[in-house]
């Protein structure tokens, strides 16, 4: 995916020779000021910037409103929209087909918490390859407006009474289920998600993003926690996070001070830089993390940034120890064995 | 006494989990290299260890391979099922037992042998102590070494052949083997009629299960990706894949062309195995009943977003859990529709393990040709239990990858082409593969409505033309689909129809039928569905058309009614599901309890009064 700068290119394409346009979807159909949308224009964005080859992408969803969001970005890649919490399973499978392409699913509390938790996290323990974001809303929207497992408890929805039990908490459920990379945010806040998602893209492994995005429709009363006040109010950041591009390619340097960063590497040479607002985090320390997430949740915090992250850990297809050529491009030498292999298998049997 | 030679039936009475599947596997293998035709068959429970569990052999001379509902040799080592074991030996016959079971011996139409199993395996100094109940199953094929002339040199063949070559299991368990049959010429005298003969009967023939053929088949054709989760009776059908494609797909480099993945249910299996099918890859996998309900939701979608996969379901007998370790032929209406809405399935019914193998491999290629899931219904007791057969053949056909645009392909159509577009009046579109870099590759997949170009779409028009076309590609389907398998008796005026592994009961049904009431019958083998041309036909051509199937209500005859509404009344369901495979007894008393002709003698019971015999198993006195 790296590519040397090319000398004389336009300025308004990247590194690989794109304008941002070649990364836009469809136009949206969800409602107006939906935090999904803003959620596919920094997808667009951090894709752009980060020279991303659509072609080298493989869009997957569930079903849900979240899950039509791939439909609005990229339309170069291939995408496959599934069923109800099946996400993982389908992008399993399909990046089996070439283990040289990434994946990016987005999925929703509903998709992810309720129908698919299941998969959902047999998917972290399996470490594939793909950037699992999902949107958070914490409500059915497509289906007008029920509680998700998500939703807090006593939330007030208007056909639906009050809440009556315990949220799921999306980035606990992916550390505890041996995720490699976990990370939150809010879609209000457009340059965090931005270099979040670049340093999910970044990752080798599974790489969760749980967006809490407010459904302007559905669930935005100002107490709600998925709402735009709620989030806005509090939203505890644990650092501000700047994504540095591998050195070889051409980078902005940022000016950081000695004391207040913390750098984690990523696999592929490019960093994360994290700059600590109020403690010194280690999101490499699982203890720490979950306690962290444990204290938010008795404040009430909504804690955004990069919660958990373990680098090079074999993925999927390492496991699986590939042929270097996409298994969807083997033919039938490849794949069928020899005629003499038919004597020995029968002298086999019995 | 009038020698009955290679033509019986041995059932071995023990408990599950006690290691006697070594004992009989040997037994079986060793009738085998005598070149006796045989066939094996285990009757087990759904249990660990404890419960009684039987397993049986038939040598039969003229090479029938079904079951029998009578077994004139029982051994019995379980005194949780001594009585019922008893019972169960035909008159004149031969029942073996350990002679540590303390329970009166109630019959003297039999000949009785105790064998003194615990004995002489304490006697063994070299067997350690912990070993004894394995190995004192050996006792039980030594003195049928005797008894019954079952070769010694075969059975030491057939061990070597079971602990692939390693000396110190093979020179214990054979010790023992030759302990018992020792004791049993020092001690027993002959009293009943059933020897075992050399004959050259299966020369050039396997001996196979179905899983461990499909697995193979499979691996033949090119498999990439399975996904499966654990199940009776399917595990073994992915295990042997496991156990077969290390070999068989070695290269020189040590990397892989192929995942097999452990799901964590049913749904992620199919879910999986449709997402590498979406991507190019030959996917797969397998599973039963209980399994394939859960897989209906992606089953759907696969038909509808047309992706290739295939689906082996080895089937037992439900609804629900059912009897998890019985076999069945019920789930053929479920897959036929599978799937909400207006939904079309391939299924492929192969009849025997060497089709298992075929099927293994052409299920690929029509899956990739026609763009579609193909479901294999194969059963438990063809699955799991083993089966004289010819040798597996390599296929004969390339692979066939079906409409597949790569970059050069788009390129020479200069990016004209629609992922649903039909191009060729088929039915069946172009697909392209992710991983394809041609800028005009790529599309959205979706199980929501969709036009020509897979874009999202609520058009009615739209919508009702898309469901015409993948109609037609069904239609289109047949030409792909194995034609059935005729056998036919000259004359013959009434047709048999079937599918699966009921076939080795009906052929011997058929001799029989001829033999005691001059029926002559033509015997045709469906091998697909949806039907190819030459079902029709047959069912057309002939006065009367029984329906063989182990269900309750006749799932194919149903379709066939469907499928021929003008022939309706001349096709006549004969349908059972007891769990138990289908014996020719069966099959022959179900046929002429449900024959018209007035010449019918009124002598042969319906088999619909039955009395309860061996195992539960119903039958006609």
């Amino acid at each position: 995916m790296s590519a040397l700068p090319m000398a004389g290119a336009p300025a308004n394409v990247n590194l690989v020779g794109l304008a941002k346009n070649d990364y836009r979807g469809n136009p949206t159909t969800l409602c107006q000021g939906c935090g999904h949308n803003s959620i596919s224009n920094q997808i667009i964005s951090a894709m752009y910037e980060m020279n991303v080859l659509p072609e080298n992408v493989l869009k997957f969803s569930g079903i849900g409103c979240s899950s039509k969001s791939p439909t609005y970005f990229m339309n170069r890649s291939f995408g496959f929209n599934s069923l109800h919490g099946r996400m993982p399973s389908i992008a399993t499978g399909g990046l089996f087909g070439d283990h040289t392409l990434k994946g990016v699913g987005v999925s929703g509390d509903g998709d992810t918490a309720s129908i698919g938790m299941g998969q959902f996290k047999h998917v972290m323990r399996r470490n594939l390859n793909l950037v699992y974001i999902i949107e958070n809303n914490g409500v059915y929207g497509l289906t007008k407006g029920q509680f998700s497992a998500t939703a807090e408890r006593g939330l007030e929805l208007k056909k639906q009474g009050s809440n009556p039990y315990m949220p799921v908490d999306i980035c606990m459920e992916a550390v505890i289920s041996n995720a490699t990379f976990v990370a939150r945010s809010f879609a209000g806040n457009a340059k965090q998600v931005k270099e979040l998602l670049k340093a999910a893209f970044a990752h080798r492994g599974i790489a969760v993003l749980d967006i809490i995005s407010p459904c302007v429709t559905f669930n935005n009363a100002d107490n709600a926690h998925h709402s735009y006040a709620w989030g806005k109010d509090h939203e505890e950041p644990l650092h501000d996070i700047t994504y540095v591009p591998p050195r070889n390619e051409i980078m902005l340097e940022t000016e950081l001070k000695e004391g207040e960063i913390r750098k984690v590497a990523m696999h592929d040479g490019s960093m994360i830089v994290l700059k600590n607002l109020e403690k010194a985090y280690n999101p490499t320390d699982r203890f720490e993390v979950l306690r962290t997430l444990e204290e938010a949740q008795r404040n009430n915090w909504l804690t955004t940034g990069l919660i958990y992250i373990v680098e090079n850990v074999p993925t999927l297809s390492d496991t699986y120890n590939l042929v270097d050529a996409p298994l969807n491009r083997l033919t039938e030498p490849d794949l069928r064995p020899a005629p003499a292999m038919m004597d020995k298998v029968n002298a086999l049997m019995f | 006494m009038n020698k009955v030679i290679n033509d019986f039936s041995i059932i071995v009475g023990t408990k599950n989990g006690s290691g006697s599947s070594t004992a009989n596997n040997t037994i079986l293998r060793a009738i085998f290299k005598m070149g006796i035709p045989v066939s094996g068959k285990n009757l087990f429970p759904s249990n660990i260890q404890g419960l009684p569990t039987w397993y049986t052999i038939r040598a039969s001379k003229d090479g029938y391979l079904a079951r029998r509902e009578e077994q004139e040799v029982v051994v019995a080592m379980n005194p949780d099922s001594f009585t019922r074991d008893l019972a169960s030996v035909a008159p004149g016959g031969a029942f073996f037992y350990a002679d540590d079971i303390k329970l009166s011996i109630t019959r003297a139409d039999i000949a009785i042998y105790p064998m003194p199993v615990k004995k002489l395996v304490r006697d063994d100094p070299n067997v350690p102590a912990d070993f004894r109940d394995l190995v004192g199953n050996m006792i039980y094929v030594g003195v049928l070494v005797h008894m019954l002339g079952l070769d010694i040199e075969t059975v030491h063949a057939a061990l070597n052949f079971h602990f692939k070559g390693k000396q110190k299991p093979i020179d214990m368990n054979f010790n023992a083997v030759k302990a018992g049959a020792d004791w049993a010429k020092a001690n027993l005298e002959k009293k009943d009629p059933y020897y075992l003969e050399r004959m050259d009967k299966t020369d050039g023939m396997i001996m196979a299960d179905g899983n461990t053929a499909a697995a193979i088949g499979s691996i033949f054709g090119g498999a990439q990706f399975v996904a499966w989760y654990p199940i009776t009776p399917a595990s073994s059908l992915a295990e042997a894949i496991n156990d077969y494609i290390p070999m068989l797909r070695k290269r020189e480099d040590g990397k892989n062309t192929y995942a097999v993945v452990q799901a964590e249910d049913e749904l992620a299996a199919i879910g999986m195995t449709v997402g590498a099918g979406w991507s190019g890859l030959r996917a797969m996998t397998s599973t039963s009943g209980p399994g394939l309900s859960l897989m209906t939701e992606f089953a759907g979608l696969a038909y509808y977003a047309e992706v290739p996969i295939v689906v082996w379901d080895v089937q037992r007998i439900g609804p629900s859990t059912g009897l998890p370790t019985r076999t069945s032929q019920a789930d053929l209406s479920f897959v036929v529709g599978m799937g909400h809405g207006d939904s079309d399935s391939i299924v492929l019914l192969p009849g025997d393990v060497n089709e298992c193998f075929d099927f293994g491999w052409q299920s690929f290629d029509i899956a990739e040709r026609v763009q579609t899931p193909v479901f294999v219904l194969s059963d438990l007791d063809m699955g799991m239990n083993q089966w004289m057969s010819k040798p597996f053949r390599y296929p004969d056909t390339p692979m066939d990858r079906g409409k597949v645009l790569w970059e050069k392909d788009l390129e020479e159509l200069k990016g004209n082409w629609g992922r649903y577009l039909d191009k060729d009046g088929d039915g069946i579109p172009y697909r392209t593969i992710p991983g394809n870099k041609h800028l005009l590759s790529s599309y959205f997949l979706r199980g929501t409505g969709h036009d020509e170009q897979a874009r999202y779409t609520e058009d009615s028009v739209v919508f009702h033309r898309n469901m015409e076309r993948l109609k037609k590609k069904f239609e289109s389907a047949r030409q792909y689909l194995p034609k059935p398998v005729l056998h036919e008796t000259k004359g013959a005026r009434i047709g048999i129809i079937a599918y699966g592994s009921t076939e080795a009961a009906i052929n011997e049904a058929r001799v029989q039928l001829e033999r005691d009431h001059g029926m002559k019958t033509n015997f045709l083998r469906v091998r697909a569905v949806p039907f190819t041309p030459e079902v029709d036909e047959f069912v057309r051509t002939h006065d009367q058309v029984y329906v063989v199937e182990m269900n309750r209500d006749g799932q194919l005859h149903q379709l066939l009614v469907l499928a021929n509404p003008e022939s309706a009344m001349k096709l006549i369901s004969v349908a059972y599901g007891d769990g138990m495979p289908a014996s020719a007894r069966w099959v022959r008393e179900g046929i002429f309890a449900k024959y018209t002709n007035g010449s019918k003698p009124k002598s042969v019971k319906s088999i619909t009064k039955k009395t309860v015999s061996k195992n539960g198993k119903k039958g006609a006195k």
